[in-house]
């Protein structure tokens, strides 16, 4: 039997009349790469902000990492990592800054973070870039380092809200293989994404339309399912019809 | 109606070189993609184009104006829409547009055929205020607001970032329809896959233009021949064709990796496929394929 390190029981979320994310039921297990899709407006956002603690929810239950979702947020929030495309480091601190600034927010000791940083700095190829200016990297290696940042403390699950959008085709798959071997570590990978090509490399995909998680499934089986012949064809199949149109 | 010759942008005291000697055109009519990712240099152009930015070295004319002498007439006969939304936030969806019409002295009415197709659809909430919008009716807005004045030239930087694959594809039939009506477009992405919707495109990386053409003659340029491969384990796939010495290239593309052999022939086919068998992959699949635009790009970027 697999370890489920998110489960969720008919979570819901309303903003006033408004069921932004509409009774969600679904396990995810340890070590597996979760691609979470859906449309703009879909309810995304809003059920990813619940699992990480951050907005409690109307009614349902859910457990993260085995801690409850309306009790227990702090601890939430110490056994998972996140990165978004918007914000992840601080720009105006160096690459080693950073570092030692999350691994210190984390609770790491010094040595802990001086060994990481190394570690980090030698996988990454960052050596030259070390002392620099986060904000003077190229988009990619500042995405590859926040992912790193984002699971210094070796969390069970790392979030990751659209960790690719625009980034080069080439530092995008090797984005990819810093997931691959996190998941090898026995890290959950949760990832929002709309490269559809990225959706075929998750174990399990979900859909959301409007508010209500449509499918979930591997995306062999899914795109079985559909009679579809890729992952975009699948999507557009579901998200066509929406009826709440991104907003 | 767009042209740009030696054009070269650094920023912070000339130490971040932003664009690097670029020079391109771009025809009446055109539909013309600059395809490439952040930090490509795509809006230091857009923004050169506008006038909003003055290039260190090099010349470019907009519609038969200097973008340096004569700044004044190109805002007055170009539309822009800015890859960060920058409409008024607390002005209302239909005061936006109004207030765009006015400052370039014309009116909703007069130019509405214009827009009609996009507005229609936000229309329903055009009392309602900008900021409050979603990630899509935002974009149509902006395209509005671009449009009102009936623009020569029509210039949008990354209008698809961030907006879904339903959205996206919407968003290119609008791109199409207004092209019908005779409005040259210079428009930038990162999704790869829209290069194939423009005339010609330019693909752009660290400030250079790395192939500038129609994206069939591009992907027909490719150099070899490029084989798609499955199996029953992908992951270990990627690592096994990594590792043998029969491939030149691999890269990961959705369900297939893509492939290009060192020496493409028969024999080293076969050997692949015996090298994969004997490594307990099972429903191998090899097939030769059509190289795509992001195929291109990775072969020009690793060049």
């Amino acid at each position: 039997m697999q370890e489920i390190v998110i489960k969720t029981n008919k979570l819901t979320k309303k903003f006033g009349k408004f069921i932004a994310a509409n009774e969600i039921t679904f396990d995810v297990y340890a070590g597996e790469i979760f691609g979470f899709l859906g449309a703009n407006g879909a309810g995304k956002t809003t059920a990813m902000r619940m699992l990480c603690g951050l907005s409690t929810p109307t009614s349902g239950t859910a457990n993260i990492a085995g801690f409850n979702i309306y009790k227990e947020t702090e601890k939430i929030k110490k056994n998972i990592g996140y990165m978004s495309q918007k914000f992840s480091l601080y720009e105006d601190l160096t690459t080693l800054e950073n570092i030692k600034f999350f691994g210190g927010i984390y609770g790491l000791s010094n040595k802990q973070i001086k060994d990481k940083s190394d570690e980090l700095i030698e996988l990454l190829g960052l050596a030259k870039e070390a002392k620099k200016l986060v904000g003077t990297l190229p988009l990619g290696w500042k995405q590859k380092l926040a992912f790193s940042v984002a699971i210094i403390h070796e969390p069970k699950i790392v979030f990751l809200d659209e960790p690719t959008g625009g980034v080069d085709p080439v530092t995008r798959r090797q984005f990819w293989d810093l997931i691959y071997s996190a998941s090898d570590k026995g890290i959950t990978v949760f990832v929002t994404t709309h490269y559809m090509d990225e959706a075929e490399y998750c174990n399990r995909i979900s859909m959301m339309v409007d508010g209500e998680m449509k499918a979930l499934d591997t995306p062999t089986n899914l795109k079985q399912q559909y009679s579809a012949a890729s992952m975009d064809d699948v999507f557009f199949e579901l998200a066509r019809g929406a009826k709440r149109k991104a907003d | 109606m767009v042209t740009i010759s030696n054009i070269t942008k650094t920023y912070n005291k000339r130490t971040t070189l932003a664009v690097d000697d670029i020079s391109f055109t771009v025809n009446e009519g055109e539909l013309f993609g600059l395809i490439g990712p952040d930090g490509a240099g795509k809006t230091s152009i857009f923004r050169m184009l506008t006038t909003l930015l003055l290039p260190d070295k090099g010349t470019a004319f907009v519609n038969g104006f200097d973008i340096v002498k004569d700044y004044r007439s190109i805002r007055n006969c170009v539309g822009y829409m800015p890859g960060k939304f920058s409409l008024y936030q607390d002005l209302t969806v239909e005061e936006n547009l109004n207030f765009f019409a006015t400052v370039f002295d014309t009116t909703i009415k007069e130019n509405y055929d214009l827009v009609k197709d996009i507005y229609i659809q936000i229309e329903p909430f055009k009392t309602r205020r900008a900021g409050k919008l979603s990630g899509g009716m935002k974009q149509k807005l902006a395209l509005c607001c671009a449009l009102i004045h009936k623009p020569t030239v029509l210039f949008l930087d990354e209008p698809t970032t961030g907006v879904d694959a339903v959205s996206r594809k919407e968003f290119w039939e609008m791109l199409k329809r207004l092209k019908q009506q005779g409005i040259t477009i210079l428009v930038s992405t990162p999704y790869m896959d829209e290069a194939m919707l423009c005339e010609r495109i330019a693909l752009i990386q660290t400030g250079k233009i790395l192939s500038i053409n129609t994206p069939e003659i591009i992907t027909r340029q490719y150099p070899e021949n490029i084989y798609a491969v499955k199996s029953n384990s992908m992951s270990k796939l990627l690592y096994n064709l990594r590792e043998s010495e029969l491939i030149d290239s691999c890269n990961t593309f959705g369900e297939f990796h893509h492939i290009t052999f060192k020496n493409d022939n028969e024999f080293s086919q076969s050997t692949l496929l015996e090298f994969l068998r004997l490594n307990n992959h099972q429903s191998i699949v090899l097939k030769p394929i059509q190289p795509t635009i992001e195929d291109c790009f990775i072969r020009l970027m690793n060049k």
